[in-house]
């Protein structure tokens, strides 16, 4: 990292192993990651309505059912049907990212407004401090987090929020700055209106859409680092439903040769993220073809 | 499509070249034209331009007069999707059916191109040393002899101290320091024509004039030949032997530039002196033509400025008028012979 | 240079004692960006209805110099003030901040960026006469309409968003904005530069026109000699933050004092100028 915190090139933050996400963010594919979107948001609200079977419902004699006409996708080790917990479990896989997104979001436009707009002291006193938060890895926040609050959804929400305002914060203080030196910006400071007034009419509708295709990205990442985190076993506990600890329960079952209860959510999780990158990718391309 | 060859092939008098040496570049009813969805009028509509060698020529028009995408196309270089119609000949060769290979040949060694923005033109991360030689160097010249060629060409377009120019790197120059080795960069191949697309508008008065200048003395030294694009008439005039005034993707009247800053034969040429502000003692404010150029989804049937036109006849705005010979040039107008007073 | 700074009285103060001077006087202004000097002691003053234009290249100046006395810079030093008011300090009230806003506006170069593209063409005049008037919806749309009139714009644009109107146009809908506060001072800041030679006409012809037809002054900000021949009546001369020459603008033009000025003016493009020849 360098000690300077000079005016940033604007673009969004990316995370190197997504990156290729950017190619193929065009055409059928963009349509086709909001439609697996819109069906996994449709499956998490209706889940309690679509679920066949009680996804907490133990039937210890029905344990690693293979694919039945009863069990769509089989059961786990303690016989719970696996289609029902994955429902279920985009509740909590979709929850934990919305409430980071939308923490981060507003805190990051926040800070990166204001750093842009004020400039000098705060300016620098914000960067540096988002730079410091920036530099600490959010799993390892979230561990840390955890061992004082304890495990559950509280503490790696908390974190994670924490550790992606700064993504946001560096976006959108580069963006605003840019923006901040337009012409049409400085008109309305000639006409004599006061700060806050040209930021919330006319800077932030401007710089929105690059900040959503931004949230959209560390949406995907966000449910990643949540799953990785149940996985763990620091998230979301047992027996509730949730991705990234039913990968971690059915590790075992693997090993018995029932590749499903562990494979199943891997594949929601993959879909949900490299669905949520395009779409980022996707409106990014958009925006900047808009502008041009 | 086959609107262009409806009109009468003119052939550009000055073609015949005076000296007996053959024009370095050679348009014949150039026309380029976009998918029909992204434009009502052709880009281009049967322009014919020649450049002889060692003679400077401008071409003169308003934004979306099609000047640039003329100017490109000399190197081949054309907006995507586009058709195009009629021939563009460099030393003979036709530019619109060369293959890749020819077409690289042709940018290295026959044409250079003077952007607007040198800082564009230019890799930032690379030293000057290495873009001037490149080419020669791809050419298969030995390093030490490109080297040499290259402090030649920077002692030539008025660098100091070539030597370490060629170790700095793009950002240590100023705006028309880099634009000059842009131009040694062009004229490194010793090409037969430049061209130069607005290659001062982004440069300070002071250093404009030096460029001005440099351009006129490099073509004069060297017998290189010159198409200058610019939007500013009293810059082509201080540039150019020979100017074409283009509106809406046609040639409306090319002629002496003496002649054509006396004697316009063109409405739309005498409303564009009119308009360009002069800074001489006495000189009339500039009088503004009024309406605004016509914009690429406007396909006005007759003349293109019939309607911003204060000489226009019922005639102008139903039948496209011909370029054809008006004094010692052409000019594409009805009332050309008329004699326009504005 | 920096000797004008000192001579007048309460420099510190928006209070200042002893007859006040009509128009907006400078003096003294200084700004710096680390170590480099951007403007260093400019003093002028621009007599109520008067044109002056301040030339210059780019690293000049000049843009610097207006936007610390439109508000958006801070001088380092010197002083600016609008008929003996003082503007050159922060401004502490809202009220302040309005006063100084209808005292002098600005257009700038470059019209592509000075409207912001979500709001369309009345909404923008609109929205600095709610701000700055009493007036109703009706009284606004009213003046609205005699704004763009003003500019040469019909009702056809005014619902319009500034990506479906020409640069021409948009440079028209800036200046109605500017004008909409009826502000004693206009500065245009290359506002005619990025235009095409035949619409550069027509709004320098409006220019005019609205000059002489409101007593408003102008401060035009150009690189452009030929152009101030034909806007201004004084000229000020500005080479790296220093003004170098100063006068009538038939004077400095025809007779120039400074070998700067003479540098600029055998620099500017005009035919039977033997190009190869110096």
């Amino acid at each position: 990292m360098t000690t300077t915190a000079p005016a940033e090139p604007a673009v969004l933050r990316r995370r190197p192993g997504l990156r290729p996400l950017r190619l193929l963010a065009q055409g059928p594919l963009f349509t086709a990651s909001i439609a697996v979107l819109a069906v996994l948001v449709l499956i998490a609200v209706l889940a309690p309505v679509l679920a066949p079977y009680d996804p907490e419902a133990l039937d210890l004699s029905a344990s690693l059912a293979g694919t039945t006409g009863e069990h769509l996708l089989g059961t786990d080790q303690s016989g719970r049907d696996v289609l029902s917990r994955l429902m279920y479990g985009a509740r909590t896989g979709l929850l934990g990212p919305l409430l980071v997104v939308g923490v981060s979001t507003l805190l990051g436009t926040l800070l990166g407004v204001v750093a842009a707009w004020r400039g000098g002291l705060a300016d620098t006193v914000l960067s540096r401090s988002m730079d410091m938060v920036f530099a600490i890895p959010g799993l390892l926040l979230a561990i840390l987090l955890v061992s004082v609050v304890g495990s559950g959804m509280t503490a790696p929400v908390i974190a994670m929020a924490v550790a992606y305002t700064p993504y946001v914060g560096r976006l959108v203080r580069g963006i605003a700055r840019q923006e901040k030196a337009r012409p049409y910006i400085e008109s309305y400071r000639v006409q004599g209106w006061s700060g806050w007034n040209v930021c919330l009419r006319h800077l932030l509708p401007n710089i929105a859409a690059t900040v959503f295709a931004q949230s959209a990205m560390n949406f995907g990442y966000a449910l990643m680092d949540l799953a990785a985190l149940s996985y763990l076993g620091f998230g979301v506990q047992p027996p509730t439903a949730d991705w990234g600890a039913m990968i971690n329960e059915g590790q075992s079952a693997v090993q018995q040769g029932a590749m499903l209860p562990a494979l199943a959510p891997s594949v929601c999780i993959v879909l949900a993220v490299v669905a949520f990158g395009i779409v980022g990718e996707g409106l990014a391309d958009r925006i900047a073809r808009r502008k041009r | 499509m086959n609107r262009m060859n409806e009109q009468p092939e003119q052939k550009d008098a000055s073609a015949v070249p005076a000296d007996g040496r053959r024009p370095v570049l050679e348009i014949d009813g150039l026309g380029v034209r976009l998918p029909d969805d992204r434009a009502g009028r052709p880009i281009l509509d049967g322009v014919d331009l020649r450049v002889r060698p060692g003679e400077s020529v401008g071409l003169v028009g308003e934004s979306g007069s099609g000047k640039s995408v003329a100017c490109r196309s000399v190197l081949g270089l054309l907006p995507a999707g586009a058709r195009t119609s009629g021939e563009v000949r460099v030393a003979g060769r036709d530019v619109l059916t060369m293959g890749r290979s020819e077409l690289a040949e042709l940018r290295a060694r026959q044409v250079a191109m003077v952007y607007q923005d040198p800082r564009a033109s230019v890799n930032p991360l690379r030293r000057v040393g290495d873009f001037l030689t490149e080419g020669l160097r791809a050419a298969g010249t030995p390093a030490a002899t490109a080297d040499a060629r290259a402090l030649e060409l920077l002692d030539a377009v008025g660098i100091r101290d070539p030597r370490g120019a060629l170790r700095r790197r793009p950002h240590e120059f100023s705006g028309g320091m880099l634009q000059r080795v842009v131009i040694a960069a062009a004229l490194a191949a010793e090409p037969a024509l430049i061209v130069a697309d607005e290659p001062t508008t982004a440069l300070d008065v002071t250093t404009q004039a030096e460029i001005v200048d440099l351009l006129a003395r490099l073509r004069a030294e060297r017998g290189t030949g010159l198409l200058f694009v610019t939007h500013d008439l009293e810059l082509a005039a201080t540039v150019c032997d020979r100017v074409y005034v283009m509106y809406a993707g046609r040639i409306v009247e090319t002629r002496g530039t003496d002649e054509l800053f006396d004697r316009p034969r063109h409405p739309y040429t005498a409303g564009l002196l009119a308009c360009t502000p002069s800074i001489e003692a006495g000189a009339p404010a500039p009088r503004p033509i009024p309406g605004r150029p016509v914009s690429l989804a406007d396909a006005p049937p007759g003349c293109a400025f019939a309607a911003r036109c204060a000489h226009a006849l019922p005639r102008c705005s139903e039948e496209k008028p011909a370029l054809t010979r008006h004094g010692d040039g052409l000019a594409a107008c009805h009332r050309a012979d008329e004699g326009i007073t504005l | 240079m920096t000797a004008s700074a000192k001579e007048g009285p309460a420099v510190e103060g928006p209070v200042v004692e002893g007859p006040v001077v009509e128009g907006l006087v400078v003096e003294g202004l200084r700004k710096r960006y680390g170590d480099h000097t951007a403007v260093d002691g400019v003093s002028f003053s621009l007599a109520p209805g008067a044109s002056l234009a301040i030339v210059g290249e780019s690293g000049s100046g000049k843009t610097t110099t207006v936007r610390m006395l439109v508000g958006l810079e801070r001088p380092d030093g010197g002083t600016v003030r609008l008929d003996g008011r003082d503007r050159s300090t922060r401004p502490r009230r809202r009220a302040e901040r309005l006063a100084r806003a209808r005292e002098i506006q600005m257009v700038f170069q470059d019209p592509y960026l000075s409207l912001d593209p979500r709001v369309t063409v009345s909404g923008c005049l609109d929205e600095v006469l709610r701000l700055h008037t009493d007036l109703d919806a009706a009284g606004r749309g009213t003046r609205v309409t005699g704004l763009l009139d003003q500019v040469g714009l019909g009702t056809r644009e005014a619902t319009a968003l500034p990506r479906d109107l020409s640069g021409g146009q948009r440079q028209r809908v800036a200046i109605a904005r500017a004008l909409a506060v009826e502000p004693r001072v206009l500065v245009l800041d290359e506002a005619v530069a990025a235009l095409d030679v035949s619409i550069q006409a027509q709004i320098l012809e409006l220019l005019g026109r609205i000059r002489s037809a409101s007593g408003i002054g102008y401060l035009f900000v150009t690189h452009d000699l030929a152009v101030v021949r034909h806007i201004a009546d004084e000229v000020l001369v500005l080479k790296s933050g220093h003004v170098v020459e100063t006068g009538p603008v038939s004077r400095v033009l025809e007779a120039p004092d400074h070998p700067y000025t003479r540098l600029l003016l055998d620099s500017v493009p005009r035919r039977g100028r033997f190009p190869a020849g110096r």
